[in-house]
């Protein structure tokens, strides 16, 4: 890992489209601004572990598991909800 | 045609049931082709990989126990999506189903968008901070009929 100092206001750029700025330092806490292309995506590391996880565990779902929960919810969908079997856009 | 499904074994589907994520959903990042069913229990859809018939995600609308829940993006997400209208934008939250039923939680945090024009679909990650990637539904819709009580 490369580390670098730097002071408030002063910037890394990595590669020739993203500028990493430090914004403000308080105590353990540092801000940083990030300037980015749009297709380049920039998230807290943690939020997007915990989505990880979070999709791993909905994806090891047993399906013994599903026949009970139904009973759950006493509404029905309604059927206008349904998207896939919307009209055809061409017609 | 006909693919292998986790919930119902061997089924026919539509090929306008398909939905294409570019980008995989996360963690799941190489598969890419899945397809949009109903499920025969409950509120729920299904998002089932086309590749893996063991690969399916259980999915709802959140508005189901959340009225007020409220998609932010950034417009990045919805550039990748190339949405034009609102109305070609329909949103869904994965659903966990734990040993213990009653904790089944909805993703807030990280909801499939689906563009239904183009059927293409990406996870994104919520802007709104108070959204978590667990939120359990029956607590939530009883603590909404316990508001409803004390204010009706």
């Amino acid at each position: 890992m490369l580390v670098l100092t730097r002071k408030r206001n002063e910037s890394i750029m990595i590669g020739d489209s993203v500028e990493v700025s430090v914004i403000e330092v308080k105590g353990d806490q540092v801000k940083l601004g990030i300037k980015a292309p749009r297709d380049i995506k920039v998230h807290r590391k943690e939020v997007y572990l915990a989505i990880q996880k979070e999709n791993i565990d909905a994806s090891k779902l047993s399906i013994d598991r599903i026949g009970d929960i139904g009973g759950f919810f006493e509404k029905k969908k309604k059927t206008s909800e349904h998207p896939p079997h919307k009209k055809k856009h061409s017609e | 045609m006909k693919i292998k499904t986790k919930p119902y074994g061997e089924i026919e589907v539509d090929e306008h049931q398909r939905i294409r994520f570019p980008e995989g959903i996360i963690g799941f990042e190489g598969i890419l082709n899945y397809f949009l069913l109903d499920s025969r229990e409950g509120p729920f859809y299904w998002l089932q990989s086309e590749e893996y018939p063991e690969l399916a995600f259980l999915i709802m609308d959140p508005r189901i126990f959340r009225k007020d829940y409220e998609i932010e993006v950034k417009v990045s997400d919805l550039d990748a999506l190339n949405l034009k209208s609102k109305d070609d934008l329909l949103d869904f939250a994965i659903v966990t189903v734990p040993e213990d039923h009653s904790k089944i939680s909805a993703n807030l945090m990280g909801p499939i968008l689906i563009n239904r024009r183009t059927r293409t679909a990406k996870q994104v990650i919520s802007e709104n901070d108070s959204y978590g990637v667990k939120h359990y539904i029956l607590e939530e819709m009883k603590k909404k009929k316990a508001v409803l009580r004390e204010t009706g």
